[in-house]
């Protein structure tokens, strides 16, 4: 218990003087999962709106292999992020291994099936009360797809945060194809890691704690821009 | 902060992730990395060299992996024989020994297997088994787990069973885990001085010549992997190999304690 305090006091310290170190750490955490985020939401949303609206033959296997791909192990990600990045790999010429970005392609695979089956399940249900008006107003496909998306953002934001969440508290994938190097690819999750190992429980809490804030106000700072939850509205 | 602050921080932190001055990657051992010299020896290697030395923090199997497939401009490791084997496989071209530290037998403060009463590292590791104390072995192909095996094999001990518990994880792991059982435990000095989760753990044996840990430096073949920035390595090599680096290394102390000993040859 007594790790626990001291993991709260370290992290009020560290938070109030703006230490420098965890400020760097902190931003490139932010800077690896929303740009991961983007990235998956710009692929997970449509492909998830594609899914719901259009019938084709194998849906019923699509919806259960993406469904299945939201439980894939991150180190087997960063595994295989790792062996296409290596110089040994087919993309090594790229020199991407231990980068930023080779840390965001590893998020992009985890989360892109998570934000596509949260949003599949909801633009299908818009879709179930959408259908009869659509149809009527012969609406094209692409229009029906951006009729459903906008009038489901607010679902969406929740499939977007919901892939948010699960980057921003990822070390499996990003610890091997990153490499927790001090100054280039260390991130709030792999410098955890690294002061769990150095038997630091106090100051790997207090990063721990660090982090739950970060996530709560990434959340919250979603919410009051795009005005949901409100006083006057359900 | 407002909102707008934050987003030109956000981005100037975006585009700047490839600045700076010339890096190279290098590979070492965990017990490098935790001993906390590097925290001394980057600043001024940066300085003397401008060289921005990244360090991956792995074990000296994965380091010497990384180096076969390119991905590192440079090996710190410590394990001879696969050193060899590294150079003779056309990985590096050369091997230079930089320094030396020691390993240590760390085991619970009671010691119930009378580890303490050994003068040789075989005999304290042969009361461990006697003993079937439990034992918390790295067990991650390391450098350590690799001079931990050695010394079970000279004492003709084949450690297996309930007791010998191989966590694979690195130092500072291993390290968790032996306080969490209270169980014996193969370190490296700088490692456990630098441990702050240290329990009822104590410091059981030391001092025999055989637990010499003896770290060397290669550079990765450019002839292999024309990529490596073999000059920045060299340049490396060279300061490591200096008497600014002997400074530093030698003066290095945790509690008081000297940790490495430089022994580079002039070349």
């Amino acid at each position: 218990m007594n790790d626990i305090f001291q993991g709260l006091s370290q992290a009020m310290r560290l938070v109030l003087a703006f230490d420098p170190g965890l400020v760097e750490i902190t931003l490139r955490s932010l800077h690896v999962t929303v740009t991961a985020t983007l990235i998956a939401s710009a692929i997970g949303l449509p492909l998830g709106a594609w899914i719901a609206v259009n019938r084709f033959r194998l849906r019923r296997y699509a919806i259960a292999v993406l469904n299945a791909l939201m439980g894939l192990p991150p180190v087997v990600v960063g595994l295989f992020v790792y062996v296409i990045l290596s110089r040994a790999g087919p993309l090594g010429v790229l020199g991407l291994l231990f980068t930023p970005t080779a840390m965001i392609i590893a998020q992009v695979i985890i989360i892109t099936p998570i934000i596509a089956s949260i949003s599949h399940q909801a633009i299908r249900e818009l879709w179930a009360d959408y259908h009869d008006l659509l149809i009527s107003l012969h609406a094209s496909r692409s229009q029906r797809i951006g009729t459903l998306i906008w009038d489901g953002r607010r679902a969406l934001m929740t499939a977007a945060l919901a892939g948010f969440g699960r980057a921003i508290g990822e070390v499996g994938a990003i610890m091997i194809v990153g490499g927790n190097i001090d100054h280039a690819t260390r991130v709030l999750t792999t410098a955890i890691a690294l002061e769990t190992g150095k038997g630091d429980f106090a100051l790997a809490l207090a990063l721990g704690f660090v982090l739950i804030a970060l996530a709560i106000a990434v959340n919250l700072a979603l919410h009051i821009l795009s005005g949901t939850e409100r006083g006057s509205r359900w | 902060m407002t909102l707008k602050t934050l987003l030109a921080t956000v981005s100037a932190i975006w585009l700047a992730t490839t600045a700076g001055a010339e890096e190279m990657k290098m590979a070492v051992t965990t017990s490098f990395a935790n001993s906390g010299l590097a925290e001394i020896l980057l600043p001024q290697i940066e300085k003397d060299t401008g060289i921005t030395v990244e360090l991956l923090v792995v074990g000296t199997g994965q380091a010497l992996k990384l180096g076969a497939a390119g991905d590192v401009d440079a090996v710190l490791v410590h394990a001879r024989a696969a050193e060899e084997k590294f150079i003779a496989d056309g990985n590096a071209t050369h091997r230079r020994e930089i320094m030396y530290n020691d390993f240590i037998v760390v085991g619970p403060s009671g010691d119930p297997a009378g580890a303490k009463a050994a003068t040789k590292a075989t005999e304290a590791f042969a009361s461990i088994a006697e003993a079937k104390a439990p034992f918390v072995s790295r067990g991650d192909d390391s450098g350590t787990h690799k001079a931990e095996l050695a010394i079970w094999d000279a004492a003709g001990v084949n450690p297996e069973g309930d007791w010998y518990k191989a966590v694979g994880q690195g130092m500072g792991a291993a390290l968790n885990t032996a306080a969490g059982m209270n169980a014996y435990i193969f370190a490296d000095r700088a490692s456990w001085l630098n441990f702050g989760n240290k329990g009822d753990l104590a410091l059981l044996f030391e001092g025999d010549p055989a637990l010499f840990n003896q770290y060397a430096y290669l550079p990765v073949n450019p002839e292999k992997h024309p990529h490596v920035k073999a000059d920045a390595a060299k340049a490396l090599e060279v300061w490591l190999t200096s008497d600014t680096a002997k400074g530093l290394i030698e003066g290095y102390t945790i509690a008081g304690q000297q940790l490495f000993t430089f022994n580079a040859q002039p070349m």
